[in-house]
């Protein structure tokens, strides 16, 4: 009778709890899988666990942080088997099929607070299938074209804003015996950035993701357009020869050593250019160029998620570390320089004093009125994002094989998107 | 009499049967092994290979829609095409790996000073694993920074960008895979080397049988069973390249260097893929190559020991 009488008691102070979060008194155990496996964000997601240890005293944390690239393998396991509280993951397409083999939680709930529903809006619909939310973000970054500033200034060259000071731009870095752009496509996603932005430029962001989604053709005219745009580029020598034989970060030197003059790339191609030893004097940021002046400019900005498995066995727990990790403060410190280097989701957070977080913050909040997209492979399914970028890195070596590409690209798409 | 049959009656049911029961015993747990781990997942392959299945979800049973698609593939010359043709290069050209294997064998099977540093020097490639051969191999033939153009252009020739070339890249794989498999090679034909009758070369000597007519009349003849083997070892070895193509060109340039056993991956548990089905589907085609060679293998072995 006592014992009944006890637990009735600690439901009701839950339920008082419940109303004002911070106060909940959290017990049992949160296990967290993390996919953070380079050491700086290693570190800082470990530190950050730790501050939400220290608020929940009484739960006991257990972190398992595996390698970025095993972690994609291993999610389709340990979400069926051995499920943890928390995982991390990305937005968009790339967790689609977890949600509809009811594999991740739904968190709409948590998407219904005003503190998360006012602050992260912006998020909200790389998050959201099937009208739920399924995770929360903890962190982005932009995508741009990073430049050496040193290489421009020699050459007379400014920052571009349309497409024809593009090209004009490119022709004289590519008289002076230097390529415009640095790229590695042997993993092919690189050329899926130029996609995106080649395409969002030329036809808008609405019909980028009809693409995606397969609700057009890949030979239909203003696809043709998004090439032709590209074959201009690849025609005059833009790019560096070889680039099918370089990752990313091999691709690094030639802009490193001034054989390139830039890079269109995610945000985090500035700590390697640093630790080369470019300084911020030489190296600097701007937006993709404007292509058709009809449509919205719209920008690549990959979101990081958090989830929780549908099999979790502390759901209450989980729900509160994702409620501290989309914090403001939480966001601002995990975000800022010393740790991520990237940009904090909550809008009421402080972007850390870097140029180009500052940068990039300020494109993505006041000049992308297109729209953000998650990048081209969390976009498209995962098949047609593996087929179209085979499709990219064959047109950036064989520019003249493109109506070949385009045919095989149509007929995956009648084969993918069918069911 | 009576004692005897006895004795007979109390011997156990394992003690009089002992003979024929030994080696079952003895097989039990390879064979019990083999089974859970080999046989039994040919057969759920075979199985999973009529359905789609993401991993995940509930698997569908499509027929054979699955290797409808890979015939589609093989008309439109598209990826499965370029795989099987890129398997008979393999097969072809990796057996390369046995005459260069015989000749150093032959070559270092003297007694010299320092002979046993040589052969070691010989076999040390066999010894380091397929990934860093595969490194090593892709700093050579980096098309800006490597070694190979640097050495083409002093003769004034290249640059080449071989792992960039669709041309070029099956090649260019093929040519780090021998480095480690003629050395293997070469290492079953010391052994075998050391097996050679000397009484026979006399005796070929005696005959006036000197240089090539040595060699292919006595020696390659007692080299049997080492060739034999290094058949097998290496178009099984061909059949299943795998490593090299993962770390040398992940299957690029757009899907130019292929094989069966990386397309399988590559659409059943790469980043992208998750056909299982589709993948079992490869990996039936591939087993069915393997079995003919395997069944031809199996049947000359069995012709032999009958000769014996």
């Amino acid at each position: 009778m006592y014992s009944t009488f006890k637990r009735t008691t600690a439901a009701l102070a839950l339920g008082v709890a419940m109303a004002a979060p911070a106060a909940a008194e959290l017990t049992g155990e949160l296990r967290i899988f993390l996919d953070t496996s380079n050491p700086a964000p290693r570190a800082t997601m470990e530190a950050m666990i730790e501050r939400f240890g220290a608020q929940h005293p009484g739960l006991e944390i257990e972190t398992t942080v595996i390698d970025r690239e095993a972690y994609k393998t291993q999610i389709r396991n340990f979400l069926t088997a051995d499920t943890p509280d928390v995982a991390t993951w990305y937005a968009a397409n790339r967790m689609k099929p977890y949600v509809e083999a009811g594999l991740f939680e739904d968190v709409s709930d948590l998407w219904a607070e005003p503190e998360i529903a006012d602050n992260l809006a912006s998020t909200k619909g790389a998050l959201t299938i099937d009208g739920k939310q399924w995770g929360v973000p903890y962190t982005y970054y932009q995508w741009g074209v990073y430049y050496r500033k040193d290489i421009f200034d020699e050459l007379g060259l400014s920052e571009p804003t349309t497409w024809e000071e593009e090209l004009s731009n490119c022709q004289k870095i590519v008289d002076s015996g230097r390529a415009c752009y640095t790229i590695g496509t042997k993993f092919l996603w690189t050329a899926g950035g130029w996609f995106d932005y080649l395409n969002m430029r030329t036809n808008g962001f609405d019909f980028h993701q009809q693409l995606a989604n397969g609700e057009i053709s890949w030979e239909d005219d203003r696809v043709k357009q998004t090439f032709a745009n590209w074959k201009q580029l690849i025609d005059m020598g833009a790019f560096i020869d070889n680039h099918q034989t370089y990752s990313w970060q091999e691709a690094l030197p030639f802009m490193v050593n001034g054989e390139a003059a830039a890079y269109l790339m995610g945000n985090f191609a500035v700590a390697p250019l640093r630790d080369a030893g470019l300084t911020d004097d030489q190296l600097d940021f701007y937006q993709f160029v404007a292509i058709n002046p009809d449509v919205e400019l719209a920008e690549d900005a990959p979101t990081d998620t958090f989830h929780i498995p549908a099999n979790a066995s502390n759901k209450e727990a989980a729900r509160e570390f994702l409620r501290f990790v989309v914090s403001a403060d939480e966001q601002t410190e995990i975000n800022n320089g010393a740790n991520l280097g990237q940009l904090p989701v909550n809008a009421q957070s402080a972007v850390d004093d870097d140029k180009f977080l500052q940068q990039g913050f300020e494109m993505l909040s006041s000049n992308s009125p297109g729209g953000v997209a998650q990048f081209w492979d969390r976009d498209a399914p995962a098949e047609m994002a593996k087929a179209s970028m085979e499709g990219f890195q064959e047109f950036m070596v064989k520019p003249d094989n493109v109506d070949r590409i385009l045919a095989k690209l149509e007929r995956a798409r009648g084969r993918i998107y069918d069911n | 009499m009576t004692v005897a049959a006895d004795a007979s009656e109390q011997e156990s049911w394992f003690h009089r049967n002992q003979q024929s029961i030994a080696p079952w015993l003895f097989l039990a747990p390879g064979l019990l092994f083999f089974m859970v781990y080999v046989i039994i997942p040919v057969f759920q392959s075979f199985n999973l290979s009529l359905y789609e299945w993401d991993g995940l979800g509930a698997a569908e049973y499509v027929g054979f829609s699955n290797y409808e698609d890979l015939y589609w593939e093989w008309v439109d010359r598209d990826a499965f095409y370029i795989s099987m043709k890129n398997n008979l290069i393999w097969l072809i050209l990796y057996l390369a790996a046995i005459p260069a294997g015989l000749f150093i064998a032959l070559f270092l099977n003297q007694t010299v000073w320092g002979i046993r540093l040589y052969k070691s020097l010989f076999f040390f490639p066999f010894v380091i694993s397929q990934v860093v051969v595969g490194l090593v191999f892709t700093w050579f033939y980096d098309p800006t920074f490597g070694l190979l153009n640097e050495f083409l252009g002093f003769f004034g020739l290249g640059p080449v960008n071989v792992l960039g070339d669709e041309r070029f890249v099956t090649y260019g794989i093929i040519f780090a895979g021998l480095w480690p498999q003629t050395a293997y090679c070469m290492i079953l034909y010391l052994t075998g080397l050391n097996a050679v009758d000397p009484e026979q070369i006399e005796a070929g000597r005696l005959d006036g049988a000197k240089g090539w007519k040595m060699l292919w009349h006595i020696i390659i003849p007692q080299l049997r069973p080492a060739t034999f083997i290094a058949f097998v070892v290496t178009i099984i070895g061909a059949l299943r390249s795998f490593d090299l193509i993962s770390i040398m060109t992940q299957g690029g340039p757009f899907g130019s260097s292929r094989v069966l056993a990386y397309y399988m991956f590559e659409v059943a548990l790469s980043e992208y893929g998750f056909r299982m089905g589709y993948g079992a589907a490869i990996a039936v085609i591939l087993f069915l190559i393997m079995l003919c060679f395997i069944a031809y293998f199996l049947w000359s072995m069995y012709r032999e020991e009958k000769g014996h």
